[in-house]
């Protein structure tokens, strides 16, 4: 692509996944309400969509208030920190055979690290409001990122191991085969549980869990920071999903339909499951969240790796 | 752990299921509630059937209401009749206990059932005796006060109303 094709190509994908994240707040709603037996904001529009014109427009009119107890220069980077991070995440993301920003062969750890980045803004938010909820829940975050963290990285390694690159269109190419759903279903398994606790979403929003800490990291948070904080929970959750896909899904590949809506179908399909979860799973107990990280989660994606790589070596030699 | 994990998934199948169920939302302004006759919304005053306010002012709803949501003043006409120069309702105070309703001899104070008062401004809430007010009888169609007591208005004395006894002469001898 030429540099103002691949300018252009970022800037659609800024625009499509921010528009995405906005049409997904109400999307989520609707789409709780069928599975808890409700409707959802189904006012305004068709089905309700400009929902989501009227909620932005309630976020844009609302006072910009900084509370006078709060570090001010951190307490505006925060919810900016969360967004770039997510953002920059997509960069890697293959849409299609020809349909990438960035091909590097350390895509997959760019988009870990990245991930990882965006912890900061819910830690630095936490601590920045200079508020005790905010701080329990910027507290929470850091320990369920540390714990997550862990086994969100090895619980790839088996991909990784199966395709021998972290490019992510080389991980996609290797699965024209056979999807690493089946030979890492274990891998999946983890990686969706770490990729809801990453992106904390229920049941794993214990940084915010809003009948413990009010709201916690962002309790005193409004208008477009808080909007920004919620624009980045929801990128992110688009992010995993189009991991998801490009790990264990065949990202592009299938028959008959265009590379590009394969994608996308796929990716539908996944959020629609992160929203499942949420409707269904109750929160866990803070310890009951920290011993499933480290005592299930770590030895089964270890477990995991290391069948993998027996089988990885078996096959070879 | 297995179980529970099993557990985890019969709830997301569980729940899944519910895309083919109906929603239990009544799509409220479009769909209206049925509201059973004696439901306790609204306060009216009603009048009795000859078209006369039913209302004698005995300030009984008053005393009954426990917040304090009612104030009358009370007047006499020329014919004897008592009726109240003002009648006023805070309904941003009622509860809709029904408890006035209950303490009026007259059946003058009714609720009805309506709910929707809604007002952008609290002082709307206040509801003036030309606001409560209606032209019917409502629950209660052939009561008429004046009618059956035994109290001596223009036009009827003692011992006329229905099915009251003439008064007994405490001055006469006779049984």
């Amino acid at each position: 692509m030429s540099e103002l094709g691949t300018i252009t190509f970022g800037l659609f994908i800024i625009v499509a996944a921010v528009g995405g994240a906005a049409v997904l707040t109400w999307f989520e709603r609707r789409l709780l309400g069928v599975w808890q037996d409700r409707y959802g904001p189904n006012r305004l529009g068709p089905l309700g969509v400009f929902q989501v014109a009227a909620d932005m427009l309630k976020l844009l009119t609302k006072d910009d208030w900084i509370p006078p107890f709060a570090d001010r220069p951190v307490f505006v980077f925060a919810p900016t920190a969360i967004v770039v991070a997510m953002l920059l995440g997509f960069a890697v993301v293959p849409f299609s055979p020809d349909l990438y920003l960035l091909d590097i062969n350390i895509g997959l750890l760019f988009f870990l690290g990245m991930t990882s980045l965006a912890v900061y803004a819910v830690l630095l938010g936490g601590l920045a409001s200079n508020n005790k909820y905010a701080l329990l829940g910027g507290l929470r975050s850091a320990a369920q990122m540390v714990s997550y963290e862990v086994f969100m990285g090895l619980s790839l390694m088996g991909v990784v191991m199966l395709t021998g690159s972290f490019s992510l269109r080389a991980i996609v190419e290797a699965q024209r085969d056979l999807w690493y759903c089946i030979p890492q279903f274990l891998g999946l398994f983890t990686f969706i549980i770490a990729g809801v606790a990453e992106s904390h979403r229920l049941p794993f929003d214990l940084p915010e869990a809003e009948h413990e800490l009010t709201a916690g990291f962002h309790t005193e948070y409004g208008g477009m920071k808080f909007a920004m904080f919620m624009l980045g929970e929801y990128l992110g959750l688009i992010l995993i999903s189009c991991m998801i896909t490009t790990l264990f899904f065949g990202g592009w590949l299938g028959p008959w339909l265009p590379p590009v809506v394969w994608f996308c179908l796929k990716v539908f399909i996944i959020i629609c499951f992160f929203i499942l979860l949420r409707a269904g799973i109750p929160r866990p107990r803070y310890d009951q969240l920290m011993t499933l990280g480290w005592k299930i989660m770590l030895p089964l994606t270890l477990f995991n790796l290391l069948i993998t790589g027996a089988i990885a070596l078996w096959l070879e030699g | 752990m297995l179980k529970a994990l099993a557990s985890q998934f019969r709830t997301l199948w569980t729940i899944l299921q519910h895309s083919f169920t109906k929603a239990e939302t009544v799509q409220y302004p479009e769909r209206q509630p049925y509201l059973a006759p004696r439901y306790r919304g609204r306060i009216v005053l009603t009048k009795d059937p000859d078209g006369e306010e039913r209302c004698v002012a005995c300030n009984l709803c008053a005393v009954a209401c426990p917040v304090d949501c009612i104030a009358l003043q009370q007047g006499v006409k020329e014919d004897g009749r008592w009726y109240p120069e003002f009648f006023r309702i805070n309904f941003s105070r009622c509860i809709l206990c029904g408890m006035c309703e209950e303490a009026c001899p007259t059946y003058a104070i009714q609720l009805t059932p309506d709910f929707e008062m809604c007002e952008y401004d609290r002082k709307n809430m206040v509801y003036e005796k030309e606001h409560l007010q209606i032209e019917g009888t409502g629950k209660y169609h052939d009561y008429n006060f004046y009618r059956v007591s035994g109290l001596a208005i223009t036009g009827k004395d003692k011992g006329q109303a229905q099915s009251e006894a003439e008064p007994v002469d405490v001055k006469g001898l006779l049984p």
